[in-house]
């Protein structure tokens, strides 16, 4: 296994990774096919199956995944950062 | 791999096809549990569903109890069945409701004759009916002779990338054999909803869709609760799942290519073959007893960090790619997906490995949720009795 995280699209913000991920590792964000995206280094301890941002979200903007709004950033997303709830929130039932 | 499959199931008096033999004992209210369990301890292969609810529901909330406590006789897996209420008027509307099926069924009531002189009836009745029933043989059968059924639970990130895409191709391959599939959990739409509304084949089932989608979210602003930590659940952010939106996109996958064919009330029974959306609770419990309710005789759980149901009368397959998971509670889990997080299995093979497990499953092996006695069997109920 070569790839750190899967993305769903290329144009998505966020990656999922597949490996507990310690502040610090390079991964590579790949898509299900396998095409790779980016390579980004890890800010924060990330566990298995939680987000990285491979790209900066500015408070505010919406957050991509699966090529869609999964909410919206309620503080400034840097890449390579743990993306949660901490930093994006629902848009719905708000 | 669909037409290489030798599957083997219980054809009913109806056509319906089950894939499991029971005899069940079913109580119409909450104070026949005792004697319905008394029936199960006398009666060897008899299958009690006790259960908490049936006095003073009234409605909506009552139509759907009955429905319900119906559609469980009559669901195929169901050889025969016995059912035992505190007075005649109810128990001979669930027995009128499971004998249109033809199979065997009789109805029991307390009043004017107390626990002990029930049990003893319902007893002789019950040895009857699993002698009937172990004579029973299975016969071969295609897969798109039976109904089928697909939630998630206890939800992550893996679901969205790996079992339920799988699922979803799946049931793309069942419901081009004239399956008939359900799925539901009316919430977990919330930010997906439109790709669903927009897979339905006609305007009509669009707009049902619709409605019963907002009808949900309507009684949701209502509450004016914050649903955060129950939708998404804990169990869904520990995960690393964030807002409902995201729990959504990953949940509807399950659906695959499909057209939406139509939109089921709780418990209602698919009218014929294709994808049916049934307006439930995301409770996995309450959902996949509603699930059975409605004719499903084998369900598909995905899930990431492990949720352990189970069902009493339907073998609850349960999928998992979460490595965590497979390494921790592997007792629970039927299919091992996790190849799919490291590419080294594509959504074509994981639809065989899931298909593979479900035809031994179909002929009889049981699911680990089944070996482990995870019976749960829920009863969905609206609103306060009166």
């Amino acid at each position: 296994m070569k790839h750190g995280a899967l993305m769903h699209e290329p144009e998505d913000d966020v990656a999922v990774v597949v490996a507990d991920t310690p502040a610090g590792t390079e991964i590579q964000a790949v898509t299900l096919d396998g095409k790779e995206v980016t390579t980004v280094k890890a800010s924060q301890d990330i566990p298995l199956g939680h987000k990285i941002a491979v790209r900066d979200v500015a408070v505010g903007k919406d957050v991509i995944k699966y090529g869609r709004p999964i909410g919206r950033a309620s503080a400034e997303i840097r890449k390579g950062s743990h993306v949660h709830t901490h930093n994006l929130k629902s848009k719905r039932w708000a | 791999m669909a037409n290489e499959m030798k599957l083997t199931g219980y054809r009913r008096e109806n056509g319906q096809v089950g894939v499991r033999n029971y005899v069940a004992i079913i109580p119409v209210d909450d104070i026949s549990n005792s004697a319905v369990e008394g029936v199960g301890h006398l009666i060897r292969d008899t299958l009690p569903l006790p259960h908490p609810y049936g006095r003073l529901q009234f409605g909506e909330d009552l139509d759907l109890h009955f429905r319900t406590l119906i559609g469980t006789g009559r669901n195929a897996n169901i050889a025969a069945a016995i059912v035992i209420g505190i007075e005649p008027k109810w128990t001979q509307k669930i027995v009128d409701g499971i004998a249109e099926t033809g199979k065997p069924v009789a109805g029991f009531s307390i009043e004017r004759y107390g626990d002990l002189k029930t049990i003893e009836m319902a007893a002789r009745k019950a040895k009857e009916f699993v002698q009937y029933a172990g004579e029973l043989q299975r016969v071969p059968i295609k897969w798109g002779d039976i109904i089928m059924s697909a939630k998630c639970g206890e939800s992550d990130t893996t679901l969205g990338l790996a079992s339920n895409p799988a699922i979803g191709r799946l049931l793309e391959r069942f419901v081009a054999q004239g399956g008939s599939a359900i799925f539901g959990e009316t919430s977990e739409t919330t930010g997906g909803e439109d790709v669903i509304a927009d897979s339905a084949i006609n305007d009509t089932v669009r707009k049902e869709f619709v409605k019963v989608f907002q009808d949900y979210q309507d009684f949701i602003m209502g509450t004016g609760a914050d649903l955060f930590g129950s939708q998404p659940t804990e169990g869904n952010i520990r995960g690393g799942l964030s807002t409902i939106e995201e729990k959504a996109m990953g949940n509807i996958q399950k659906k695959g290519r499909n057209k939406l064919t139509s939109v089921l009330q709780p418990a209602e029974e698919p009218k014929g073959p294709g994808m049916h959306f049934m307006d439930s609770s995301s409770a996995a419990a309450e959902m996949v007893t509603l699930c059975a309710a409605g004719g499903s005789v084998l369900h598909f759980f995905t899930t990431g960090q492990g949720n352990i149901i189970g069902n009493p009368i339907i073998p609850v397959m349960k999928i998992t790619a979460n490595p965590l998971t497979i390494a921790t509670m592997s007792e629970h889990v039927d299919v091992d997906l996790s190849a799919m997080l490291r590419l080294e299995m594509n959504l074509e093979q994981a639809a065989d490995a899931v298909m593979d497990v479900m035809a031994h499953t179909i002929n009889g092996r049981l699911t680990a949720a089944e070996a482990l006695k995870h019976n749960e069997f829920v009863l969905t109920k609206l609103y306060r009795s009166a």
